[in-house]
């Protein structure tokens, strides 16, 4: 029985949690916690991956008197919770063998140990839960116990308040997803998810849950503009959890919308895909535009998750509009295209938070400014962190120019939708990701370029050293799946095939005993893609080149100082640091969508006062949406604080004046 | 299939042989358009010769990534270049790559390049891969929708099908397609490092692009990237060909004779598109680096309009 081994295992993983309570301050506390999440995770990953690949095996539901008790506590393993299960062990597999060696890095074990577990053991649950209740109370134990985390460092600036504002946010979140499942349950109140599935709401109630279900899933995934609080916390966290949040956390929240809009809430209304791929494209284009005028290099990976969780949308929102109209083929390739984006991104995000967690571990630097020059001191870290960032770039042969392949492709099937609205959006919508994958990767030319290339900027960056075995051997095992998952992407398109088939009721054609492992989504004649080929190609050209060359032309090498137009600068200040770079970008982007304003102050001759050049970004949305609503919540509040200092006969008062009310709103009622 | 196999290798061998000739070429007309006898034709062939047997003056501060950047530069953008239809479509790997593919493999050498830019950490390198990103940022995406126009019109991304179904009778004139024939020279030339983008003949450090990324190589790295350099310039050239003038191109199994003629053809392309765009060069003056948005920017809404058309044109 596959869902009791998976629930055994987050049984298991909770059970190590309060372990770690018991162990505490016990030297081997760290390696036996992590080493224990590694083998449950592998257990769960393999058992996922054991219910996806064999789409017979019966999935079985399971349901324990727990919880509410005229409901109890129902689970159900299906293709899509099983695809998710295996995308989230993988990336909780990973966290846990980079961190045996990351967390002797941790000044205070004892405020992280019985939390990771938690927090593995809270994602599994939600993915296996089958009713309302279980689903909402594993979803809150899980942003609970990644608040934890999040607060683990809670001393440093920013971290508190980065926290307060993540409990607000994942509070609200629950909430609107709280009246979304009450909402489907209908007043009858069936809060098993099969129930539900039998009785699908009317058009406007749906309209209203697809919008709740936006809000509280979207808010956890860093949908924009309610990514606000996703930047601040998830760098916050000690890095192995940055990266479990960010590549694996965003995941359950966008299980969470698949669940409720592809499988409970029944037949999609069009307009459902014009607002949810607007939105995915705005987020994508924000998200990585916000990263790009980062220096934190976590901060940038943190808004790099919103630029892709915008991708991942799109897809969905696109295959809500060809599911509408009927087109059932293009809705199969649109939502694989958002499901193989979904398994990318965890694995390169998860690699380059491990990558900056080296770095950080190091160095003790998460600021570029103050790092370069790391692939000499780093050469491993550099190669996994350079690959992680060519895939997160969408560029071939690896895995994120697949998934976005293939979303350009199922683009390019829309002109055939009937409404006009989506005719205007789609291609607007194609114009954002096109957008957004070319600043990918200058963003990620920054995020490499200025970390690992160049001089070291400080004394910290010149005496790093390479981080352990352990960190390494994670990296390298999600670097060789970066490569993996680009040049074979057949056999990956192929194991999501159930998924897809029990959502749209349609998949792609089975990709695996095609020539050569291409793979063509439609019909070869209108598209096809080989990784391997190229992959291949590439490599051969490269060695051919480099073979003749070294053989026939010249192969010496004179090491010297650099050229720099004859007037090399031995001081490291003179290259380009991390905001230089990006300039030009804030130039063009900014100036509008930042109101970015660039201030120069040169001293007067004769002052030998260095000069400034500040530039000063708004956070717009921040600006409009967020400062408003904490304005008025702080204003309230102080006016009822009042409340807090009346003397005897003034509560005395108010007690009779509530009285009164309530019996006369009483007899209007009657 | 072995006749396949020789016109594909055929096609690498072409696109790695002409492209220096191109280059040259372009550069010996726009000297004559300017009144100056000029580099002989053949002079990028020596200097790539020259550059290849010199020792490589490496800066103390240059990494591995330095050293592997050049050969998977020149690779990724000669296996694009190989796999576009040049004198014949249908090759043997065609399906390999789509027209997407072939833009995201030239993202890849971009990349790579840009990183390679600040890797001995001069201000000169940061400046040439800073501006080489902004360009980017906006051709690149104006690129795909130039994709997009093209493969709705054709119900293909395949260049082939394209190629096809442009000499075929369903074409007509179209606006759209005129919006994407401005739109894919103008990101050419961004991309190209032309003028009045950037120039390539400059070699004063402040007003170049592409000079200045790669301003530490020496020796056979220099020479890798200069050949990828002119290979990319054919690529162009060869997209534009064949989308928009696919006459005479041949298809596969037509036999030799087809073949001959379709290099023919290809050859006498070549020499118009250089002859035009060496013009272009003469009788425009370079930009200002942050009007380069403006320039960019256009091609971006000419592609994006171009598809709208198509989007809203097309009857469900």
């Amino acid at each position: 029985m596959i869902l009791a081994g998976l629930l055994g295992c987050a049984a298991a993983l909770l059970l190590t949690g309060a372990a770690a309570l018991a162990l505490h301050g016990r030297r081997l506390a760290a390696p036996v916690v992590y080493g224990v999440s590694l083998v449950a995770t592998t257990i769960g990953l393999l058992l996922a991956g054991r219910a996806l690949f064999s789409p017979d095996l019966p999935g079985g539901t399971l349901s324990l008197p727990i919880g509410l008790p005229w409901l109890g506590a129902h689970f159900r393993l299906d293709a899509l919770a099983a695809f998710f299960l295996l995308v989230i062990n993988l990336g909780g597999a990973m966290a846990s063998l980079f961190a045996v060696g990351y967390g002797a890095h941790e000044e205070t074990p004892g405020r992280v140990l019985p939390f990771f577990p938690a927090f593995l053991a809270g994602m599994n649950l939600v993915l296996m839960a089958a009713d309302a209740f279980t689903f909402l109370f594993s979803w809150e134990f899980m942003s609970l116990s990644s608040w934890a985390l999040v607060m683990a460092h809670h001393r440093r600036p920013g971290n508190a308040a980065a926290g307060y504002l993540y409990l607000l946010m994942a509070s609200f979140g629950t909430l609107a997803l709280l009246l979304a499942f009450g909402l489907l349950a209908g007043p009858s109140g069936g809060y098993e998810f099969a129930v539900i599935r039998q009785t699908p709401p009317g058009a406007a109630v749906s309209a209203v849950v697809l919008v709740l279900a936006l809000i509280g899933a979207g808010s956890k995934a860093g949908l924009f503009p309610l990514h606000a609080w996703l930047p601040l916390a998830h760098p916050a966290a000690p890095t192995h959890v940055s990266a479990l949040m960010s590549a694996v956390m965003t995941k359950v929240a966008l299980y969470g919308f698949i669940r409720i809009v592809f499988d409970l809430l029944g037949s999609p209304a069009w307009w459902w895909g014009a607002a949810v791929s607007l939105l995915g494209g705005v987020t994508a284009v924000m998200g990585v535009l916000y990263a790009l005028m980062q220096n934190d290099l976590k901060r940038l990976l943190a808004y790099s998750t919103v630029e892709n969780i915008g991708i991942v949308f799109i897809g969905l929102g696109l295959s809500l509009a060809f599911q509408a109209n009927e087109m059932q083929a293009a809705a199969a390739l649109a939502l694989t295209a958002a499901l193989f984006h979904c398994f990318n991104h965890s694995v390169f995000k998860s690699l380059l938070f491990f990558g900056a967690g080296a770095v950080l571990g190091s160095t003790g630097e998460r600021d570029m400014e103050r790092l370069g020059g790391l692939i000499h001191r780093m050469p491993r870290t550099a190669f996994a962190f350079l690959i992680g960032a060519a895939a997160i770039s969408a560029l071939p042969p690896f895995n994120g120019f697949v998934s976005e392949w293939l979303m350009f492709q199922a683009i390019l099937l829309s002109p055939n939708l009937p409404q006009w609205l989506l005719k205007f959006l789609v291609p607007t919508v194609g114009a954002l990701l096109a957008l957004s994958a070319a600043l990918a990767a200058a963003c990620f030319v920054k995020a490499f370029g200025i970390t690992f290339l160049g001089r070291a900027r400080s004394d910290v960056a010149r005496d790093a050293v390479e981080t352990d075995g352990w960190s390494i051997t994670a990296m390298l095992v999600l670097a060789a799946l970066c490569l993996l998952a680009g040049i074979l992407p057949g056999y990956f398109i192929d194991a999501l095939a159930p998924v897809i088939d029990a959502l749209t009721g349609s998949s792609l054609p089975r990709q695996e005993q095609l020539d050569w492992l291409t793979i063509v989504p439609i019909a070869q004649s209108r598209s096809s893609y080989n990784g391997l080929l190229l992959f291949f190609f590439i490599a051969l050209a490269a060695s051919l080149a480099a073979e003749a060359i070294h053989r026939f032309a010249s192969a010496a090498v004179r090491r010297s100082a650099p050229w720099d137009c004859g007037f090399p600068d031995p001081s490291p200040a003179t290259q380009y640091t991390a905001g230089s770079l990006s300039q030009p970008i804030r130039r063009v982007f900014g100036t509008v969508l930042f109101r970015a304003s660039e201030e120069v102050r040169l001293p007067p001759p004769g002052d030998a006062s260095p000069a400034q050049l500040r530039v000063r970004l708004h956070d717009i949305p921040w600006d409009v949406l967020y400062a408003p609503v904490a304005g008025v919540v702080g204003f309230v509040a102080g006016r009822l604080n009042a409340l807090q200092f009346l003397t005897i006969r003034g509560y005395l008062t108010l007690v009779f004046g509530a009285l009164v009310a309530l019996l006369m709103v009483l007899a209007v009622w009657q | 299939m072995i006749l396949e196999l020789a016109v594909q290798f055929c096609e690498m061998l072409v696109v790695l042989l002409l492209a220096p000739l191109l280059a040259g070429y372009v550069r010996t007309v726009k000297a004559r358009l300017v009144g100056r006898r000029g580099p002989p034709l053949l002079q990028p062939y020596r200097d790539l010769l020259r550059l290849l047997r010199k020792e490589v003056v490496l800066a103390h501060s240059a990494s591995w990534f330095f050293r592997g950047a050049p050969y998977l530069v020149f690779a990724a953008t000669w296996v694009a270049a190989a796999l576009v239809p040049t004198f014949a479509t249908g090759l043997l790997f065609n399906y390999a790559a789509d027209m997407i593919a072939i833009v995201a493999l030239l993202g890849t050498a971009r990349f790579i390049l840009a990183l390679a830019g600040l890797d001995v950490g001069t201000s000169f390198g940061g400046i040439g891969s800073s501006r080489e990103l902004m360009i980017a940022s906006l051709a690149e995406p104006a690129m795909v929708m130039v994709v997009f126009t093209l493969s709705l019109l054709a119900g293909s991304t395949q260049l082939s099908s394209i190629a096809g179904f442009m000499q075929g009778p369903g074409v007509g004139l179209r606006v759209s397609l005129a919006m994407a024939l401005v739109a894919l020279v103008m990101v050419a030339i961004a991309e190209n490092a032309r003028i009045p983008i950037d120039n390539p003949a400059t070699h004063l450090e402040l007003t170049m692009v592409h000079e200045a990324m790669i301003l530490e190589y020496s020796g056979r790295h220099l020479a890798l990237i200069e050949a990828a350099s002119f290979v990319k310039l054919l690529l162009y050239v060869s997209i534009i060909a064949c989308v928009f003038a696919p006459w005479g191109i041949a298809a596969s199994g037509q036999g030799l004779g087809a073949y001959l003629a379709g290099l023919a053809a290809y050859a006498g392309k070549l020499a118009v598109a250089g002859f035009l765009l060496a013009l272009f060069e003469t009788a425009i003056a370079k930009m200002r680096v942050f009007r380069y948005s403006d320039f960019l920017g256009a091609a971006l809404m000419l592609g994006v309009l171009a598809t709208l058309l198509l989007f809203v044109s097309r009857i469900a």
